[in-house]
């Protein structure tokens, strides 16, 4: 290395190259690190010493060091129900029974759920500030859990899952009745007639069940189809009743009303559509296609009574 | 080692780039191995069942992961809307794991039971057809498709190497009777694993139709029964925060 190579920096020795020189006289300058730059990094190695010892760090054979941070929580005790304050080492699973706990707008959806949950349905339902609680976490609750069969505004999908927002209950629209519908589940079931039935005869009875809810005008065919429908031949009034408005604990719809929950039944079709949509179902029966889940294990006492409200009040109150 | 020796010396110098962006990853994951408390004990937690296996299987074909998650993070947000967060005990069987990175759907991790299998098989077939704003899509085919168990054994026999108890000699059959009970017991054993798949099948007809068992029948066993093994009503809350 030739002395001409060196710049003025080098010559007088102020700053120093990595000694190393490419194509013959590329080099690279060693420039020490700014001051500020060090100390903060010296600072970072102090910070994360602290740290080690605050928050769960090394491990160290068959545990860990888990640190000298705590975390304080509220929560009701699995035995004995009573809410106790306890203080847990610094994690992320305490930190989120901190976060349910205490956050302040937690603790006023929890002073009202409990109130809620003290209180009886009629209680609820006369009490405007608690509707009011109800409507906004019974959307919430009803979005996630309920939504993807009813749809977000419990309009439910014809042929397959009921719609919320009528007065029309397949299994009951009071408090009691829907709040078991949520806890239990339900299983809609309506046997076949499509072999115990001749067509013909599936043709009357699908005209007299039209005459029910004057989408069809009696007639010769509806006289027979009654005879069916109230006799033995079908039998339908088991669960359809003998006034044809359902019987709730079976499930069996209202066939008296306009509202049609399978049938694709619709009043600005041809007689003759709607024949043979009501034939087609009664031909082929509910066989554990209409399932609703059980609630029970899934959502808190509590959430299925907002869900109860929530519900009843999508459909008008009965 | 002068420095000028590793970098004229590409191979010397990736290696040792290896060794040292490996230890920031092992210091992380091999001590989990070893400490005690990294899988919780909780009671409920069983190997899936032959049928489920298939299914599990078909969610990792049709790439199910790659918009769903299987891992509910404890975080309030979370809690409210999936549930209670993740254990590790629930994906202790798991090989691979489907936790997931990306939620371009919701978390799937507790949809079990969740929803009506009518419905899944519904939301499987036309998924508009039952959440008009969903863009998940379509998968008619699980349906059409029959479904190949003819390799089931084999595949318990895999998982059984990496350590999940499937049985095969008496003795860890005996075992599994123990730990499961019974009925779940003659679920994992390799030996009758057709029979069984076909017995879940018969018995709980996930797609709905009794006379064929379709990739259906299994995708919505094995999404029906997604975080239901374990009963958290048992547990008091703050018990979970002893393993962290």
């Amino acid at each position: 290395m030739s002395d001409n190579t060196l710049n003025v920096q080098q010559q007088s020795g102020a700053v120093q190259t990595t000694g190393h020189a490419w194509d013959g006289d590329l080099q690279e300058y060693n420039n020490p690190l700014p001051r500020w730059w060090l100390w903060c990094f010296y600072g970072t190695v102090v910070f994360s010493i602290l740290y080690w010892f605050i928050y769960p760090s090394w491990p160290v054979g068959q545990t860990w060091l888990k640190g000298f941070g705590t975390v304080s929580y509220t929560i009701a005790d699995k035995a004995t129900g009573k809410e106790q304050e306890r203080e847990h080492r610094w994690n992320t699973r305490a930190l989120l029974l901190e976060d349910l706990g205490d956050a302040a707008n937690n603790k006023q959806r929890r002073d009202m759920l409990a109130k809620v949950q003290a209180a009886g349905y009629d209680q609820i339902v006369k009490d405007p500030k608690m509707m009011e609680f109800v409507r906004s976490v019974g959307k919430g609750l009803f979005g996630d859990n309920c939504a993807a069969c009813h749809g977000r505004g419990g309009q439910g999908a014809k042929g397959m899952y009921p719609n919320l927002t009528d007065d029309d209950w397949l299994w009951g629209g009071s408090m009691d009745q829907i709040h078991e519908t949520l806890v239990r589940g339900r299983n809609g079931f309506m046997p076949a007639f499509g072999q115990v039935l001749k067509p013909e005869q599936l043709d009357d009875v699908a005209e007299y069940v039209l005459t029910l809810s004057n989408e069809a005008k009696p007639s010769e065919a509806s006289e027979r189809g009654k005879e069916i429908f109230h006799g033995q031949t079908g039998g339908c009034y088991y669960c359809h009743g003998a006034d044809a408005k359902g019987v709730q604990s079976q499930g069996a719809a209202n066939l008296t009303d306009k509202i049609w929950a399978i049938a694709d039944v619709d009043p600005k079709k041809t007689l003759q559509d709607n024949k043979s949509a009501v034939k087609d179902f009664v031909a082929k029966g509910v066989n554990n296609t209409r399932v609703m889940p059980a609630w029970k294990d899934r959502l808190s006492p509590t959430d299925i009574k907002l869900l109860a409200i929530y519900v009843r009040q999508l459909g008008g109150a009965k | 080692m002068r420095h000028e020796h590793i970098e004229t010396n590409s191979a010397l110098m990736l290696l040792l780039i290896l060794v040292v962006i490996s230890i920031g990853g092992l210091v992380e994951i091999v001590p989990l191995f070893y400490i005690n408390e990294t899988i919780e004990k909780v009671d409920g937690v069983r190997p899936y069942t032959p049928l489920e296996i298939r299914g599990r299987d078909i969610y990792v074909r049709e790439g199910c992961y790659l918009c769903h998650s299987q891992m509910i993070r404890p975080f309030r947000d979370e809690w409210l809307r999936y549930g209670h967060y993740s254990l590790a005990a629930e994906s202790q069987y798991d090989h691979p794991f489907q936790w997931g990175s990306k939620r371009t759907g919701p978390d799937l991790a507790r949809v079990g039971g969740k929803y009506s299998n009518q419905w899944q098989v519904q939301h499987l077939r036309a998924p508009r057809s039952v959440v008009p704003q969903s863009i998940m899509p379509n998968y008619p085919w699980l349906l059409d498709h029959d479904l190949d168990y003819s390799d089931v054994a084999g595949r318990m026999r895999a998982l059984r190497a990496t350590g999940v108890p499937y049985s095969l000699t008496q003795q860890e059959y005996d075992a599994n009777i123990k730990k499961f009970g019974k009925d779940a017991a003659d679920q994992l054993d390799i030996n009758q694993a057709q029979d069984s798949l076909l017995k879940q099948a018969r018995d709980k007809n996930f797609d709905g139709i009794p006379s064929r068992v379709t990739e259906m029948e299994a995708l919505v066993a094995y999404l029906q029964v997604l975080g239901t093994m374990v009963d958290f009503t048992k547990y008091d809350e703050g018990y979970f925060a002893k393993f962290r």
